[in-house]
């Protein structure tokens, strides 16, 4: 059944010869049909549907109809549209209609994506729910256009109807290893709209360097960073991601990991981390969070009041990964503290400090994420707290720890699969691509609570000289898993189309490497 | 969130720089050192340190140079290398205002004996030079040109910037030369097409990493952009697209943008197997495949028994050894499938004919044996692939043998030397098989020589080669994937045998990749950290 009905995309996709080959993510209904219509650049404009709740003067549309204006056409100049004769086959409008007002918001978790889209011969029509399903819907509306070889433009008679498989579909950047520089943020953000990708995961600190200026605590990147001058995110920095992303229904979820992978919050905040000792002496080296000290928790009440204002969005990301017990181990304060506690193991300790740092996090009226040792290590959270699944094998499998998680009633995200980081020779693409987040013992209740995943792309051996073709067109393929229905699963149809779209991120201007060999008709050129 | 699962190496790695990280800073601070990449023979660095000033420091021809301002190669390694000494970092700043350094005003480069300005580099060529610096001149010589743009570039190496901003360096000694001569990297261009700008590029850093050979792998099986004067069908048809091609022109522009570097070029056109996309252009040219008795629509290998190929490839070879002015042409002889061959009624009979059996091995040296004499007749010399020296093919003494194969290499450097055969290694440095991690140090480790053999034997290891094969790489990821991976191989070539210290090697390549990045080369990082 899922079989014929893909071999009749397939055949579709055939029959339309290079006009859809490049949708990507396939949507959930497409009917298409060889007819095709002219799209003139000098007369095409797009316009709100004058039954549209939303009309100009939105930003997000307005910014979106000119970027995707500039995406389809170019810059220009274009040939005048002749007026001796109007084509009857020729599109110079799409009608954008929006049933929900509201433009100044942020997207959310629930912010609903789906749209429609019909041309023939009587409608050029984008409808959607929200302005968020508009935006969707304008990706797929420029992936539908395509040019003749002698530089016509043209879309083919087509009705889609389209949504999210999953609300939760992220990639995660980590600009602590290396910085990135924000420009490499901002042309990220642009293709993951691309990919329909919505949601930005910004571990933005780390052990290495803490680039985030901090309006509150200067000193934590001015000690802390790479080069307080120029590897840094200033709060204006901050403030562009987070618009730019907006305006492309773009999610900003915030890390700061803690307790560990926090070494570089040491040097600009003294006594938040635990000494290490070495016998009876300090060592002179630091371990995670100190989590027996007032002065931590008062320091983070101040902190995350902070990054709860910079960051709009609902859920900030706590971390909580791969807590190292050694220096709390070699720590005697630490000891006396744990016994007074009647603690005997390490993991309660962190399940201390978690639970008092998810405590301040709830009052600033947040919700968090947290990665899966936090589970693991029972630590008592909040039932809408969201689980991020990113070890492959240990404890148990990811599928077996995704079970686990919505068996237990939480919300569950899964990375494990989609380490982008993780480089290998070949065709790596198809695993990734294989991965059903759905495929674990569950009940429909238990299968609801996964919200999505993401693509991670950790930064040991990442800058911006090489992130662009590391992630693209990789980090594709866990976008269409996460958008794309269940049975979009045939390799070779995935192949052709993701070997098209990756053609038309170079088109757009992306470093986008090759999946296999062959060519595009333009190709990247150095500068 | 990330795996601690990375292997002891990297964990080891992994925390020696926690361990490091609030002494960052320090170090920062503290006064940088020259970073030099590949390390020369010897260095002696003093403590005494000079300072530039980019207004009046100026590179010249010393006195009793052959080469003058007429040698066009030099003048503009001049103006490069004091580009990249001064205008490729930030913030120009004059002398420090406390600091009493002498000056060091002027670099003279003397060339001692014929300068070879106007030639193309051989595998002869001499790159030797010594550099001493000394205030108020510092005085580089060199037998050749290409040993003074090989003096440039370390000499170029060895200034910094102190923390004030000013233009430092220490007093030195250098004398320098190449471990070994052939010192390549090859470059795929049929799997995906690199635009001119890319090769380009390639060449640039290649030079930064004192390479002197651009294997060129411009044709296979899947496309053809060679523009052949004689046979203009070749790339017409067997090109991806008619804009994926190199005119004349192009070509033209490597080899001379090449030698300006000291970099030799050598083309490879890959036969009899590797060569779908030339049957595109050239009628019968390849095998028709068989599937029982009926032909089928594929082509396999050159048919290698008809007269007509040999014309065809003597008119090719002799364009291309025109064209190409290294003294080497590389003839491919790898992966040849014999299923094709096999299924010819036609093959079978000359098979038969020639006495050759059943084994196809004896086909593919008759093959190879004619066009290697094709090839000699034009007073070129040949490169092949180590199948060719395994088929047990009457080679011409002097044909060059490339170890491709990861198995057992070093016992088929052995084989090749020991039957008198020059070898050029590349088997352990397939940089297109990327792994996690710091894979530059498996690289950075082969010792070349180390094989059963006599001092002979070794002599005829000519060096080796980086190969970037194009199957998943094109203009969008070539510069990372290349650098700084390929600069681990470029000090195996050059340096000493035994420098082999991995940390020692992971300060300066760390600093070298900052380097590169300042001349405009997008090299990867080698792990966790930043350049200014």
């Amino acid at each position: 059944m899922a079989g014929s009905a893909l071999g009749l995309r397939l055949l579709l996709l055939v029959a339309l010869c290079g006009a859809a080959a490049a949708l990507w993510p396939w949507p959930h209904y497409v009917r298409a049909s060889p007819q095709r219509y002219r799209l003139r650049p000098a007369a095409f404009a797009f316009r709100h549907h004058s039954g549209s709740a939303v009309q100009p003067g939105c930003d997000v549309l307005d910014a979106a109809f000119t970027r995707y204006r500039r995406l389809l056409f170019g810059a220009g100049p274009w040939p005048p549209p002749s007026t001796l004769r109007q084509n009857h086959l020729s599109k110079d409008v799409l009608a954008v209609s929006v049933v929900n007002e509201g433009c100044n918001e942020f997207p959310t978790l629930e912010s609903l994506e789906n749209y429609t889209l019909t041309i023939n011969d009587n409608q050029c029509l984008l409808a959607a729910d929200t302005i968020w399903g508009a935006l969707r819907g304008l990706e797929t509306f420029s992936q539908l256009v395509w040019t003749s070889a002698e530089g016509t433009f043209f879309i083919n008679k087509t009705t889609i109807r389209d949504f999210p498989r999953f609300p939760h579909r992220g990639l995660l950047l980590d600009t602590s290893r290396h910085y990135l520089p924000l420009s490499s943020i901002l042309d990220t953000l642009d293709v993951m709209s691309y990919n329909k990708l919505n949601v930005f995961h910004w571990h933005v600190v780390d052990d290495p360097s803490f680039p985030y200026d901090s309006i509150t605590f200067p000193e934590l990147s001015r000690k802390g960073s790479y080069n307080p001058v120029t590897h840094i995110y200033t709060a204006q920095d901050v403030k562009e991601v987070i618009e730019y992303a907006r305006l492309r229904g773009i999610r900003v979820l915030a890390e700061f990991d803690s307790p560990g992978h926090t070494l570089s919050w040491g040097p600009g905040i003294p006594e938040l981390l635990t000494p290490c000792y070495s016998g009876s002496q300090p060592s002179g080296e630091f371990g995670p969070v100190n989590p027996i000290l007032n002065s931590t928790y008062e320091f983070m009440s101040s902190f995350f009041l902070e990054i709860s204002s910079v960051f709009p969005d609902f859920y900030l990301h706590l971390g909580g990964d791969e807590v190292d017990f050694t220096c709390w181990r070699s720590n005697p304060s630490i000891s006396v503290f744990m016994k007074k506690k009647g603690f005997d193991d390490f993991r309660q300790l962190e399940s201390f400090y978690i639970q008092k740092l998810l405590d301040i996090v709830s009052a600033y009226n947040k919700g968090y994420v947290v990665w899966q040792e936090v589970f693991d290590n029972k630590v008592k959270v909040r039932p809408d707290t969201v689980i991020q699944v990113w070890r492959d094998k240990k404890p148990v499998t990811y599928m077996e720890e995704v079970a686990l998680v919505t068996k237990a009633g939480f919300r569950a995200l899964l990375s494990a699969p989609w380490y982008l980081n993780h480089i290998a020779y070949g065709p790596d693409w198809k695993d990734m691509y294989k991965v059903e987040p759905l495929d674990f013992q569950g009940t429909p209740e238990e299968k609801a609570l996964v919200i999505g995943g993401e693509a991670c792309m950790w930064g040991e051996w990442v800058d911006s000289t090489n992130l662009v073709p590391r992630l693209w067109p990789r980090g594709g393929v866990v976008a269409e898993r996460l958008w794309s229905s269940n049975l979009t699963t045939n390799l070779d149809f995935a192949e052709t189309r993701l070997t098209h779209f990756r053609c038309e991120l170079l088109r757009r201007g992306v470093q986008a490497e090759p999946i296999t060999v062959g060519y595009c008709e333009q190709e990247f050129e150095e500068t | 969130m990330e795996p601690r699962a990375m292997g002891p190496a990297a964990l080891v790695a992994l925390g020696a720089l926690l361990a490091l990280a609030p002494r960052a800073a320090l170090a920062a601070a503290a006064a940088p050192v020259p970073a030099l990449w590949p390390l020369p023979r010897s260095v002696q660095l003093s403590p005494r340190l000079l300072q530039l000033a980019p207004g009046t420091f100026s590179i010249d021809h010393g006195a009793n140079s052959t080469a003058g301002p007429s040698c066009a190669l030099l003048q503009e390694a001049f103006r490069r290398y004091y580009d990249y000494i001064f205008s490729h970092y930030k913030m120009h700043q004059g002398f420090g205002k406390f600091q009493a350094k002498q000056e060091l005003q002027q670099l003279f480069v003397t060339i001692t004996l014929e300068s070879e300005c106007d030639s193309f580099p051989r595998v002869s060529s001499d790159e030797s030079y010594t550099l001493t610096v000394q205030a108020p001149v510092a005085s580089l010589r060199a037998k050749r040109v290409w040993g003074a743009l090989r003096g440039l570039e370390t000499f170029s190496q060895l200034v910094y910037q102190d923390s004030y901003g000013t233009f430092t360096i220490n007093e030195a000694n250098i004398i320098d030369s190449p471990r070994f001569l052939h010192r390549g990297i090859l470059i795929d261009t049929a799997r995906h097409y690199l635009p001119v700008k890319t090769i380009l590029k390639t060449l640039d850093a290649m030079a930064f990493n004192k390479f002197n050979v651009l294997h060129w792998h411009i044709v296979d099986d899947q496309s053809f952009p060679y523009q052949s004067i004689t046979f203009p069908q070749l790339s017409n048809k067997g090109s991806y697209t008619l804009s994926h091609v190199y005119t004349p022109h192009d070509v033209r522009k490597v080899t001379e943008y090449a030698r300006l570097r000291g970099i030799r070029v050598i083309p490879e056109f890959d036969t009899p197997g590797h060569t779908l996309s030339w049957g595109k252009g050239q009628k019968d040219l390849l095998t028709q495949c068989y599937s029982g008795k009926i032909p089928t629509d594929s082509d396999g290998p050159i048919n290698p028994m008809l007269n007509t190929t040999y014309m065809f490839l003597t008119m090719l070879f002799q364009e291309i050894s025109k064209v190409f002015p290294d003294q080497f042409i590389h003839l491919g002889g790898d992966e040849v499938e014999f299923n094709c061959w096999a299924s010819n009624p036609d093959i079978q009979n000359f098979m038969k004919q020639k006495g050759f059996g059943q084994d196809f091995t004896k086909l593919e040296s008759f093959y190879m044996q004619k066009l290697l004499d094709i090839i000699a007749s034009m007073k070129k010399r040949s490169i092949v692939w180590q199948e060719v020296f395994d088929d047990k093919s009457e080679l011409l003494p002097g044909t060059v043998i490339q170890v491709w194969k990861i198995r057992d290499y070093a016992s088929k450097l052995s084989q090749v030397t020991a039957s008198g055969f020059p070898a050029i290694l590349s088997a352990p440095w397939y940089l297109d098989w990327i792994s996690y991690g710091q894979d530059w140090r498996k690289y950075y480790l082969v010792e070349p020589l180390d094989f059963q053999g006599s001092d002979k034997q070794k002599k005829l290891v000519l060096g080796g080669e980086a190969c970037l094969w194009g199957e998943y790489v094109d203009a969008t990821n070539l510069t990372p994937r290349l650098w700084p991976r390929a600069s681990a191989v470029g000090e195996r070539l050059w340096s000493d045998k035994n420098v082999t210290d991995l940390s020692d090697a992971y300060d300066r390549l760390a600093k070298h990749r900052c380097r590169m990045l300042r001349r405009g080369i997008s090299a990867q990082p080698l792990f966790v950290g930043f350049c200014n």
